[in-house]
């Protein structure tokens, strides 16, 4: 079996930085340490696939060219587990950098929209959503616009949309500072 | 017969996957996951009794054939493992569904708890019938990773904590299991446990001591074998109760069961009886001296969890064929009866308020049945005849005596005296939570507790819950099953045995996924560069 020697001491590299990172006490830097590690052991399995060769399956590429196709495919699902995994870890320490931020009120933090009841959100929603009709309206227009809409048709327009969007909003805010 | 193999993978997929989308509908959600597990258990029982009739179930998934597909293969032992893995997990489901109606589900997010518990009952369901090592990665991976999220649940301080440790922990396991995998491909030029069972013996005795030791070592983390065990005391506890029971009975097995097929298919000589007698005989001291100085009924569990981690290992080590069945039905046993003791264990934190038995006192009064579930778990696990603990240690020190080396015998002693050590810490856990009366709790001395010490993230809030019948019933249908593997201990040995012979003699599995013989798979090999197993 024959392998790049670059690929093997690369390998070698990372393995080393990536046990010394993980014995670390922080947690960014054991996720450092956990993804270099993963990369290694990637890396090794590239490197059981023997010398370099033609792509596989692919018609046409004599058996003796070929390179052996099983270890990509074992590395790809490694890649794919990793990956996952590292997104879970990351929400973890994010989840307990908030937790060490805030002690212990961390865990008793309300859902600051817990309050809001459903009727409320939905006037919310309606009126977002009647603000969007009227900006799409007056964008039509503008567009449709061959000289017949004046500039202060159009803003005028706009300002009521705006308007309505600020009334609709005020009730939230008063909710807030209550 | 073949299709229920994949099918019994795929369907708590399936379930996992409609569950999660029926987050908002609790009831519904509720019913898939019962269902899709309770089709488990009665396929896994279909497949146990064809497989036992009939010979092993091959699947080449995709019809790609052995070496170059992935082969899916239930024999007797993954079919026992399946089936007694999926009566714990619908018994510990029963159990969650009956703790979340009483709480109301305001502690543990019950939209993510269902389809992460399918994950994890899937993952665990393809390791068992796994006939290549990667897909046996795959399904550990599967597995461990529903395992980080149920640990976490809740995402609350102590949690995150100790979540942490646990999943670096089993991340770097894994890594060593994925380096293994790689450097057996590069040995042998397969990851299918058939081929590389026929090619591993040809290979130099270093190599097979190197590719050997790398499995043992990244299985025996999962399997929390001595040296490897600290994280394990630590993490479980933390979880929800019954998130904890499933754990404490199926994810340290799921190793164990690694072990057991790696070892007698990969090294039929047993070159590792040796290192593997020492570490059981350490995994059992070592664990039943901490459980000892527990005083959080929990933290005792999970030490003599690991502790009798030992004996299965010692039959491993052992390795003839009826040291091999005592092995399995020894993991049975086990499995059941520490499901059964955490179920136990979470219902006493909720009439007792805590599980401390510094704070415990006469519940025996206050609440019988709880008593005599944990009264007949314990006197199961401590090994008191008839039980099927002590069943399946005297096969095990059986077992041992026919081969009768020096170190053998010790081991015998060490396993019997971790018995009665056992025993002695759980009937003073059960003299102080139960029998001792709840006014003496208060200044109580005795020679009995002065050992103990406190669980250091122990919270000492004392706050009762009420229990309901749902999960009285599931503990009690566990303990039922654990008093049934002591009255038909006779057949269920009999099976183990069948079980033992097939798998202490590596041809018949190989048989099974090859039944034309490997013959021509050596020239035609797409690793065109492998030239190990020729040396």
């Amino acid at each position: 079996m024959s392998a790049s020697l670059t690929l093997v001491v690369l390998m070698a590299v990372m393995y080393a930085a990536g046990v010394y990172v993980m014995l670390e006490r922080s947690l960014t830097r054991v996720l450092i340490g956990f993804l270099l590690v993963g990369n290694a052991t990637n890396l090794l399995i590239f490197i059981m696939s023997g010398r370099p060769g033609s792509s596989p399956i692919v018609t046409g590429t004599s058996l003796d060219d070929m390179v052996d196709p099983i270890p990509q495919v074992l590395m790809l699902t490694a890649i794919v587990i990793n990956f996952g995994i590292t997104a879970l870890l990351l929400a973890l320490i994010y989840r307990s950098w908030w937790l060490a931020q805030l002690g212990d009120e961390g865990d008793t933090l309300t859902d600051e929209h817990a309050a809001e009841s459903a009727d409320q959100a939905d006037d919310a929603f309606r009126s977002s959503s009647d603000d969007d009709d009227a900006i799409a309206e007056s964008l039509d227009e503008f567009e449709r616009g061959d000289g017949a809409t004046s500039d202060e048709d159009t803003a005028a327009r706009k300002t009521d949309a705006a308007g309505r969007a600020a009334a609709s909003a005020s009730p939230r805010d008063g909710e807030e500072k209550r | 017969m073949t299709a229920l193999v994949p099918l019994i993978v795929c369907l708590p997929l399936l379930g996992a996957a409609i569950a999660l989308m029926l987050g908002r509908r609790r009831r519904l959600q509720v019913l898939v996951s019962v269902l899709s597990l309770t089709a488990a258990t009665v396929m896994s029982a279909v497949l146990l009794v064809l497989v036992d009739r009939f010979g092993p179930a091959v699947v080449q998934v995709g019809n790609w054939e052995a070496p170059w597909g992935i082969v899916l293969i239930v024999d007797r032992l993954s079919a026992i493992m399946l089936l007694i893995s999926a009566l714990m997990l619908l018994g510990v489901l029963l159990f969650a569904v009956g703790q979340g109606i009483v709480d109301g589900d305001t502690e543990t997010p019950v939209s993510i708890f269902h389809p992460t518990y399918l994950v994890l009952a899937a993952g665990l369901f393809n390791a068992f019938v796994a006939g290549d090592l990667f897909t046996m990665y795959v399904g550990f991976e599967m597995l461990l990773a529903a395992s980080y999220v149920l640990l976490t649940l809740g995402g609350t301080g102590a949690r995150i904590r100790v979540g942490i440790t646990y999943i670096v922990v089993s991340l770097v396991s894994s890594l060593l299991f994925l380096s293994a995998i790689a450097l057996i491909y590069g040995a042998t030029g397969t990851v299918t446990l058939a081929l590389i069972a026929e090619r591993m013996p040809d290979l130099p005795a270093d190599i097979q001591l190197i590719l050997g030791l790398l499995l043992l070592i990244a299985f025996g983390v999962k399997a929390a074998v001595f040296p490897m065990s600290f994280w394990l005391p630590d993490s479980y506890p933390t979880a929800p109760a019954p998130v904890t029971a499933v754990f404490a009975g199926l994810l340290t097995k799921v190793g164990v069961y690694a072990i057991l097929r790696t070892q007698t298919l990969f090294f039929p000589d047993n070159q590792f009886s040796m290192p593997l007698m020492i570490v059981a005989g350490l995994t059992l001291l070592v664990g039943i001296l901490g459980a000892l100085a527990q005083a959080d009924i929990k933290r005792l569990l999970s030490f003599t969890l690991v502790s009798h981690i030992g004996y299965m290992l010692f039959g491993i080590a052992i390795g003839t064929p009826l040291a091999i069945a005592a092995t399995i039905f020894y993991v049975v046993h086990h499995i059941t009866v520490q499901t059964t003791l955490f179920l136990a264990a979470g219902l006493i934190d909720r009439v007792g308020g805590t599980t401390s038995l510094s704070r415990l006192g006469g519940l025996l009064g206050s609440s019988p049945l709880v008593a005599i579930l944990f009264f007949l778990g314990a006197l199961n696990l401590g090994g008191i005849p008839p039980f099927s603990g002590f069943l399946g240690k005297i096969a095990l020190f059986q077992a041992g005596t026919i081969v009768g080396d020096p170190i053998i015998y010790v081991l015998i002693g060490v396993g019997a005296l971790t018995s009665l050590l056992t025993l002695y810490a759980l009937a003073r856990a059960w003299n102080m939570a139960f029998w001792r009366p709840k006014k003496q709790v208060k200044n109580y001395t005795s020679s009995m507790s002065a050992s103990l010490v406190e669980d250091p993230q122990d919270e000492g809030i004392v706050l009762k819950k009420t229990i309901s019948p749902l999960m009285v019933g599931a503990t009690t249908s566990m303990l039922v099953l654990t008093l049934g593997l002591t009255v038909f201990a006779g057949p269920i040995f009999d099976l183990t045995t069948r079980a033992a012979g097939n798998i202490s003699s590596p041809s018949t599995y190989i048989d099974a996924v090859f039944p034309n013989g490997t013959g021509s798979i050596a020239d035609s090999n797409l690793g065109t560069n492998f030239e190990g197993g020729s040396k």
